[in-house]
């Protein structure tokens, strides 16, 4: 087996040893399928409830999808802003970590008195928990530039738009890449944990029903249905990663002749 | 009759700001320098004695505490907009193949900027032959890091001279190269500077180099820096490095290295 395919095999070995472990410790410990399940009581719960689960999972998926997209289009905004202004970032940075280090999921309730029970909330509170690593990124994408490189374009007679267009947003695509990776997954908890407190839809809400019916296998159904919805966005973010910046990745570049 | 001329300059770091309880760092004191146009100078100096701080004053990107600053008899007040700049480290940009990295200014400086689509492919050419003058014929569609720090410079250098500006300032540029690859891109400067004449301030710490390259050579003190001293380099050009190892040569090297050893000031 040579070097690449342990490295694609490997991920789902890890996976398949977890669920092995989990099932074998729920066996061996006695432990009841109202306090935990095990994987197999679990999955069978996705086959059972297939088509609410589809639903409630297009449901979480499509209002995550957009508090991501509004988070994305955000943040990327007020990260050049922050990163490109020094006033911006001196005034603004501050706020946004204390901002950051509200808990948002106690935020829900505030949401649904202003926006009523529903999906706004969900996509509000997707938005407020992945904002936050987009402007970072960017900010810091913006901040690295090295010094001699503003003074070359500046003598050139560059104007702060040439800056940011021509250096500041290439130079920043890798980091706004990698923070999607981490935002995505932020976003699924934001959007989950507003359907649980407040939902009328989505996979929160039938785990809200489910454990409120004492149905613990299907609420863990519905926790693997959402780590496998966390984990696809993931491998797209990735992908997408992989194919617009792939001049900051040198290590690939290795076998290439350097014509000395 | 002087194209560059820096008058009684002093500049302090540190002071504008308000940062810190004392007056900030005195960089350059009382500086005078005069350049003529087309003349190739170089300024030495031991580290830290504000030779980079002579460039961003010529370029506009400070402003001297006292004394002022003119370029072409015109006061400089904000950065030029038509200099060529180059540094040690290479600052290619990495998302840009080494053609588009060369092209750079010119999606900056007028006239090119607002120049029609139509004529990307004259630009293309035109970089493509300041890279073949470099010795960089096949490698305008190769990325930054396929190339070496000697063809990164070289690189360097195509996108400082190609939108020709009448200023190119040069931060040790050959500062990072290993001593063979800097000698040959003596070579390649002294025939851009020939062959596209403008003024050009070397920085660095190489005295064969300033020696070598230069029609005048100035001497910096350690912090706060001033010129002490200057020397006309009369070598007919093109130089070449057999010249280097001459007596005469020599000697210039020397005297130049008199002046920063230590209390040699005196």
């Amino acid at each position: 087996m040579n070097k690449a395919t342990v490295e694609t095999l490997a991920p789902w070995v890890t996976t398949l040893l977890l669920l092995i472990i989990w099932q074998l410790g729920v066996m061996i410990f006695h432990i009841e399928n109202f306090v935990l399940p095990t994987p197999i009581e679990a999955i069978q719960q996705i086959w059972a409830n297939r088509y609410p689960l589809l639903q409630h999972g297009l449901a979480t998926l499509i209002t995550t999808l957009v508090g991501f997209a509004i988070a994305v289009v955000f943040g990327l905004l007020l990260g050049i802003l922050v990163g490109s202004f020094r006033l911006a970032y001196v005034s603004l940075y501050p706020v946004l970590i204390g901002f950051n280090s509200v808990p948002k999921a106690a935020l829900v309730p505030v949401l649904v008195i202003w926006f009523g029970v529903g999906t706004v909330p969900a996509v509000i509170a997707a938005f407020l928990l992945s904002f936050f690593p987009v402007v970072v990124n960017v900010a810091t994408g913006f901040a690295t530039i090295e010094p001699e490189l503003v003074d070359v374009l500046r003598v050139l007679g560059a104007t702060r738009r040439d800056m940011i267009v021509k250096i500041g947003i290439p130079r920043s695509l890798p980091y706004f890449f990698a923070s999607l990776k981490i935002a995505i997954t932020l976003s699924f908890v934001g959007s989950v944990i507003a359907e649980i407190v407040a939902g009328n839809n989505g996979i929160g809400n039938v785990m809200l029903i489910a454990s409120s019916n004492f149905n613990v296998p299907l609420v863990f159904a519905a926790l693997l249905v959402v780590g496998v919805m966390g984990v696809g966005m993931y491998a797209i973010f990735a992908a997408l990663e992989t194919r617009f910046t792939a001049w900051s990745v040198r290590g690939s570049g290795l076998e290439y002749p350097t014509g000395g | 009759m002087s194209y560059i001329e820096i008058n009684d300059v002093d500049l302090q770091y540190g002071r504008q700001s308000g940062a810190g309880n004392g007056t900030g760092t005195l960089a350059l004191e009382n500086a005078n320098l005069s350049i003529g146009q087309n003349e190739f100078i170089a300024v030495v100096g031991p580290s830290g004695c504000g030779k980079s701080t002579l460039l961003k004053l010529i370029s506009g990107l400070v402003k001297p505490t006292r004394g002022a600053v003119r370029v072409g008899g015109e006061p400089v007040r904000r950065p030029l907009k038509n200099v060529g700049m180059a540094f040690q480290n290479s600052t290619l940009l990495p998302w840009r193949n080494v053609r588009d990295n060369v092209l750079l200014p010119l999606e900056i400086v007028e006239p090119y900027r607002s120049q029609p689509r139509s004529k990307a492919a004259i630009k293309r050419k035109r970089a493509d032959e300041l890279l073949a003058t470099v010795g960089l014929a096949d490698f305008g569609d190769r990325m930054p890091w396929q190339l070496s720090g000697g063809m990164q410079q070289r690189a360097q250098l195509c996108r400082a001279l190609i939108h020709e500006p009448s200023i190119l300032l040069l931060d040790e540029p050959f500062g990072a190269l290993d001593a063979f690859t800097r000698e040959e891109l003596w070579a390649v400067l002294q025939n851009l500077w020939m062959t596209r004449k403008c003024t050009v301030v070397l920085v660095t710490h190489e005295l064969r180099e300033a020696v070598y390259l230069c029609d005048t050579v100035y001497v910096v003190s350690p912090r706060p820096g001033r010129v002490i001293a200057s020397s006309q380099v009369p070598f007919p050009r093109p130089r070449t490095l057999d010249m280097t190892y001459q007596a005469e040569f020599v000697d210039l090297v020397h005297a130049c290295r008199h002046h920063i050893r230590p209390g040699g000031a005196a």
